[in-house]
């Protein structure tokens, strides 16, 4: 129960957190609902896994992820942009979809063996900042590091570019943006895009890094359905979903340091004298993803502000929305 | 009046002809029943390239699961008792998603439903010596009550809040196994197996196998009265949605959300009893199977059956009658499929079935013609 190496590992798990919310934060702000997040990562975490292994290179594996993940989210874009179908049923076939393919995929790759993964090194430097240091800069996996820089690029990119503007503005008044010459439709295709590759590294995250191998349908444990509440905890805003992606990925590990033991606190640690107690430390993050959808959703009523007006709109020209 | 030139012509004669799509003003039923069989069997031909990709015979596997879910009365009894699961989840997801409320949570509904039934027969509130006619009915109302409770959280969240159903109602299913875990791991464990005690006879729903002594040709048929309960179901939530005042309120919301405000039909008060409503129905499914299959609490008790059955609802267009037949099919399905390598192909397949089927909606709402392009374009 030291808490500088739960916050440690609380970072790196939340790294694959963090990948899947900002992008699915990227797909919704143009006004797409993808909640295929959990197929597509799967299949991400299967094809880097099964990429790594058959060629020794991790970062090819991160490369394949994205591809796949990539091409599925095009499955959902083709759905619900080009044939306008509702986009909760199209995102759950999705899930289907990419749980399916990736069982089918990774058969027997549970017993593969040892895989190369992608390295893990300190910042020199960074890492001699007392506290903050050794959590954020020692002997992290490098999709840690790479996860600190997205952070204030997706920022920028959505809030200071032109490029985000035009992405803001499909999401919310598409009808606006096409008026001024942006193609409303080609953009949300490039925006699923998005999201699904970085659904792909966050499953590359897990298998190729945070927690090595393939364990078939439990590899992500629901953490895409985690990322999806996630965003609307984060407000659509990357900066928050870092916030809340790094304190999920630290509940997720204290949960399982805290049956080690034999006190808390000075008291007599329950949850050691009965290990099954530990079922109910299990229900924690999922249940505090519904008290984070619980805030979300209560301070967006108290701003007045939200999700993308458009989000779940297919458009149509001529039509009128919203 | 002269006659067209063909389309052939036209095109010799310079003329140039993109695809465009226009809405269709009528959608005739049958239309319908041809576009989802058309995305059902093209789900299965793109199913079989998979199968072929991983190194399997699509048409003898296809082959074979049509013979180990239909090949005989045994087998077909088997499929029958794997979908009565599936109808009564498929009916929890029709009622919801008639009102667009999106309840992903039949699944950790069902497994509540097991617990309430078994809480009955465990604790127990019950004795084991209790008539079945007493006790049957006992853990099915308790399964539907837990099963509604649980349907219960995520619609007050809604309704209070406005709290994402679809990503509440699915937190719940993974606080609803660990839930029954620690229930089948500690409390009701026995001799340290992950399995409750098994249940009393008179927990028991009857099976046709029961009355092989009297009628020997239903020797070894295992289909058991959660069948018959779970038509009768389909026939209620039939008749609660095309013919009562509720069934009304929620239609109304479900096609226009503002129409039924205006109208000053309470969209909170439905929203906490529709989900409940689908709670309960998912809950007795999971009544049905530990009191009718199982016949005790144990973990997988459900092989993702609350998913199948929102896949279920969608191809029977959210019609509860037509979930009957849809279910004994994926009955079939699931139960040839415990018999595939490699274990994925079901679920791929549902998953190829739904991503056909919502794309050929498309086909059903619009009308794809041949236009002509001007000339001069």
């Amino acid at each position: 129960m030291d808490p500088i190496i739960i916050l440690q590992a609380g970072v790196a798990s939340g790294t694959v957190l963090l990948f899947a919310t900002i992008g699915e934060i990227f797909t919704e702000r143009s006004g797409i609902l993808n909640l295929g997040l959990e197929g597509m990562m799967l299949i991400g975490a299967m094809s880097a896994y099964k990429t790594a292994l058959a060629t020794g290179n991790p970062w090819l594996g991160v490369f394949v992820a994205m591809l796949v993940a990539g091409l599925l989210s095009q499955v959902h874009a083709l759905i619900t942009i080009q044939f306008q179908a509702d986009q909760v049923v199209s995102g759950l076939a999705l899930t289907f979809l990419g749980t399916g393919l990736s069982m089918v995929f990774g058969e027997g790759l549970s017993k593969a063996g040892a895989v190369a993964l992608l390295p893990s090194f300190s910042i020199p430097g960074l890492v001699s900042i007392p506290f903050v240091g050794p959590i954020l800069f020692e002997d992290q996996s490098v999709m840690v590091y790479l996860g600190y820089l997205l952070v204030p690029l997706a920022w920028y990119y959505i809030n200071r570019t032109r490029p985000g503007l035009h992405l803001r503005a499909i999401g919310e008044y598409p009808a606006a943006a096409d008026a001024l010459g942006i193609n409303v439709n080609r953009l949300r295709y490039f925006y699923v895009l998005v999201g699904g590759m970085l659904a792909g590294v966050a499953g590359a995250t897990i298998s190729l890094a945070v927690s090595p191998g393939w364990f078939s349908h439990l590899t992500t444990s629901g953490q895409g359905w985690i990322a999806i509440g996630l965003v609307i905890f984060a407000q659509w805003d990357p900066i928050r979903a870092a916030g809340g992606s790094y304190a999920f990925g630290a509940l997720r590990r204290m949960i399982l340091d805290i049956q080690g033991p034999l006190k808390i606190f000075g008291l007599r640690n329950p949850f050691y004298y009965n290990p099954y107690w530990g079922f109910f430390l299990q229900m924690l993050p999922y249940a505090f993803t519904i008290v984070v959808l619980v805030i979300g959703s209560r301070e967006a009523i108290r701003k007045r502000m939200g999700a993308p007006a458009a989000l779940g709109l297919p458009y149509i020209r001529g039509e009128r929305g919203l | 009046m002269t006659t067209k030139p063909s389309l052939f012509a036209q095109y010799r004669s310079g003329a140039r002809f993109r695809l465009r799509m226009e809405p269709r003003m009528d959608q005739p039923g049958w239309l319908g029943l041809i576009v989802s069989l058309g995305a059902v069997t093209f789900a299965l031909v793109l199913g079989g390239f998979v199968l072929m990709l991983v190194g399997g015979d699509p048409i003898r596997a296809y082959a074979f699961m049509a013979k180990a879910a239909f090949g005989d009365i045994g087998v077909f009894s088997d499929t029958l008792v794997k979908a009565t699961p599936l109808i009564l989840v498929s009916l929890a997801a029709v009622v919801a998603f008639r009102m667009r409320l999106w309840n992903i949570g039949a699944e950790g509904q069902f497994y509540l439903g097991a617990f309430g039934a078994s809480l009955v027969v465990l604790t127990p509130i019950l004795p084991p010596e209790t008539s079945p006619w007493l006790m049957i009915p006992v853990m099915m109302i308790f399964g539907a009550l837990a099963g509604a409770l649980w349907g219960f959280i995520p619609g007050y969240l809604k309704a209070k809040y406005n709290v994402n159903e679809i990503i509440s109602t699915l937190m719940m299913n993974y606080i609803a196994v660990a839930w029954n875990n620690y229930f089948i791991f500690d409390v009701w464990s026995e001799g340290g197996f992950q399995m409750s005690r098994q249940f009393p006879k008179t927990a028991w729903l009857p099976r046709l196998t029961d009355y092989a002594a009297q009628v020997p040709m239903f020797r070894g048929l295992t289909i058991h009265l959660g069948f018959v309960i779970a038509m009768i179901a389909a026939g209620v939530v039939w008749w609660i949605l095309y013919r009562s005042r509720w069934g009304y309120e929620i239609r109304l919301i479900g096609d226009n959300p503002r129409a039924a405000r205006y109208a000053g039909i309470n969209i909170v008060r439905n929203t906490i009893l529709v989900m409940m409503l689908s709670g309960a129905l998912a809950g007795l499914g999971g009544m049905l199977e530990i009191s009718g299959v199982v016949h005790r609490l144990q973990g997988a008790i459900s092989s993702g059956y609350g998913f199948t059955g929102i896949i279920i609802a969608w191809l029977a267009k959210l019609n509860p009658i037509l979930v009957v037949p849809i279910s004994i099919l994926f009955g079939g399905l699931l139960l040839a499929g415990r018999e595939i390598q490699p274990s994925g192909i079901p679920m791929l397949i549902q998953g190829i079935i739904l991503v056909c089927l919502i794309g050929s909606d498309f086909l059903f709402r619009n009308r794809i013609r041949l236009v002509r392009v001007g000339r001069e374009a």
